[in-house]
C-alpha cells in the first residue's frame, strides 16, 4: 500500500513532470497565461494521461511483450494516444457536453503533449504492473496540473509588474518556473 | 545553390528552432546538463529531421491532405525507432544519458512543425537543407546551454576540467532549475542585443489572437483580450 501512495506522491511532487522532467513544457509555458484555461487543461490532462497509461500498460503486457515487439512501443503508443484522444473527445461530446465545452480546444492539443507519451514509456521502463501504471499516470497528471495552475497564478501577478525590457515574455516566465523548480526540489526529502 | 545556404542560415540564426521559434523546449531543457549530451541529442534530432523532411517531401503528392498528420506521425515514429536502435547499439553511453528523451523525439514539435510548415510544400533537396539548418540550429542551442550549465554546475567543459578545484561549482545549474534559468538568460541576452524571438515579432506585427492554441509566452495585451473571448 505504501509503495502505491509513494508512486502517486512521487509522480505529483517529487518527480514533478514539468519542473523536474521537462515534459509538456510547450503547453506549460503557452497556456499558463490564463488561470481558467490552465485549470481546464489540467483537468483534460489528468483524464487523458490516466486512461492512456492504462491502455498502454494493457497493450504492452498482453500484446507487445508476448509477441517480442518491444521495439515497436514508441510507434504503437503514439498512435494509441492519438486515437484515444479522438475517442475521448467524441465520447465526452455525446455523454457530457458540459465537460466537453469546458475542455474545448485543449483536448485535441494533448496528443502533442509529450508528457502523455513520456509517462507511458517511463511506466514500461520501470516495469510497473497495471495498477501501478494507472496510479503513476494519475499522479503525474496531478503534478502537471499543480504546476501549471501555480505558474498561471504567478503570471497573473507578474502582469502588473514593471519587468526589464529584455526579460519580458518568455524569459521572465522561465525564471519564475526555475524558482518553482527550486521549491519543488524540497519535496525530494519526502519519504514514507 | 544560394537557396540551400539560405536555408542553413535560416535554421541556425534567423529562425533558430529553440531560441527564436521556441519549439522543442522539452528535450532542450532536459538534456542540456552536459555539452556532450547537447551534441548527441542535437545530432540525433538532426538525423531524424533530415530523413523525415526528405520522406515527407517525396511523398507530399501521395499523402491525402485529410490524413497527413497521422501519416507524418507514423513516418517520424518509424525513423525515431530506427535511430533509437542504432544509438543503443553503437553509442550505449549516449543512450544511457539521454534515456527516455530519445523516443520522445517523436513528439518534438520541431519535426512535425517543419513537416507541416516546409517539407510538404517544397522539393526534396530544399527540404533536406531545411532539415540540416534546423537540426544544426537545435544542436548549437543545446550545446551552448549544455556548455554554460556544465561549466557553472560542474566546472568542466566537454568532460575536461577547466575551472580550478578551489572554485566550488554551483550545483544548481546541472539540476532542473538551472535549465530554466540558463535558457531564460540566453533568450534575455538575445532580446537585449536585438535578435527578436518570434513571440516578440508576433507582438509587434500581429497575431491571430488565438492565445489558447499558441505556444508563445507573449505578453500582448491585445491578443490576451482576443484569447479570452475565443
Amino acid at each position: 500500500m505504501n509503495s502505491l501512495i509513494m508512486i502517486i506522491i512521487g509522480g505529483a511532487l517529487i518527480n514533478n513532470v514539468v519542473l523536474n522532467q521537462f515534459l509538456g513544457i510547450c503547453s506549460f509555458l503557452g497556456v499558463s497565461k490564463q488561470m481558467k484555461a490552465s485549470a481546464s487543461l489540467g483537468g483534460a490532462v489528468i483524464f487523458v494521461i490516466t486512461i492512456a497509461s492504462a491502455v498502454a500498460s494493457l497493450l504492452y503486457d498482453y500484446v507487445l511483450a508476448p509477441l517480442g515487439l518491444d521495439f515497436m512501443k514508441t510507434i504503437v503508443f503514439i498512435l494509441v494516444i492519438a486515437a484515444l484522444v479522438q475517442i475521448v473527445e467524441m465520447f465526452l461530446k455525446k455523454t457530457s457536453p458540459a465537460v466537453y465545452k469546458a475542455l474545448g480546444i485543449y483536448l485535441p492539443l494533448i496528443t502533442t503533449n509529450c508528457a502523455v507519451l513520456g509517462v507511458a514509456l517511463t511506466n514500461v521502463q520501470n516495469g510497473y504492473n497495471f495498477i501501478e501504471c494507472v496510479l503513476s499516470g494519475f499522479g503525474t497528471a496531478v503534478g502537471y496540473t499543480i504546476a501549471i495552475v501555480l505558474l498561471a497564478s504567478i503570471r497573473a501577478r507578474m502582469n502588473e509588474k514593471d519587468i526589464p525590457a529584455p526579460l519580458r515574455g518568455a524569459p521572465i516566465v522561465m525564471i519564475a518556473a526555475a524558482l518553482m523548480s527550486i521549491a519543488f526540489m524540497g519535496f525530494g526529502g519526502l519519504s514514507f | 545553390m544560394k537557396k540551400c545556404w539560405e536555408r542553413i542560415y535560416n535554421g541556425l540564426l534567423k529562425e533558430n528552432p529553440v531560441l527564436v521559434l521556441m519549439l522543442g523546449m522539452c528535450p532542450a531543457l532536459a538534456v542540456s546538463t552536459r555539452a556532450m549530451n547537447g551534441i548527441g541529442m542535437g545530432l540525433s534530432t538532426l538525423a531524424v529531421l533530415v530523413l523525415s523532411n526528405l520522406v515527407i517531401s517525396l511523398l507530399r503528392k501521395a499523402i491525402p491532405d485529410q490524413v497527413r498528420l497521422p501519416a507524418y506521425i507514423v513516418i517520424v515514429a518509424s525513423l525515431v525507432t530506427v535511430t533509437e536502435l542504432l544509438i543503443e547499439a553503437y553509442l550505449p553511453s549516449l543512450y544511457e544519458s539521454l534515456g527516455i528523451y530519445i523516443p520522445l523525439i517523436v513528439v518534438n514539435c520541431i519535426i512535425l512543425g517543419r513537416a507541416e510548415a516546409y517539407a510538404n510544400k517544397h522539393t526534396p533537396l530544399l527540404s533536406v537543407m531545411d532539415g540540416i539548418g534546423m537540426g544544426l540550429g537545435f544542436t548549437v542551442a543545446l550545446t551552448l546551454a549544455g556548455l554554460i550549465r556544465e561549466v557553472l554546475g560542474n566546472g568542466t567543459a566537454f568532460g575536461m576540467r577547466i575551472l580550478p578545484e578551489s572554485i566550488e561549482p554551483i550545483g544548481i545549474f546541472i539540476q532542473p532549475p538551472g535549465a530554466f534559468l540558463v535558457f531564460a538568460l540566453i533568450i534575455a541576452v538575445m532580446n537585449a542585443i536585438g535578435i527578436k524571438t518570434r513571440q516578440r515579432q508576433l507582438v509587434e506585427k500581429d497575431c491571430d489572437g488565438k492565445c489558447a492554441t499558441c505556444a508563445m509566452a507573449c505578453d500582448n495585451p491585445e491578443a490576451k483580450k482576443g484569447g479570452e473571448q475565443a
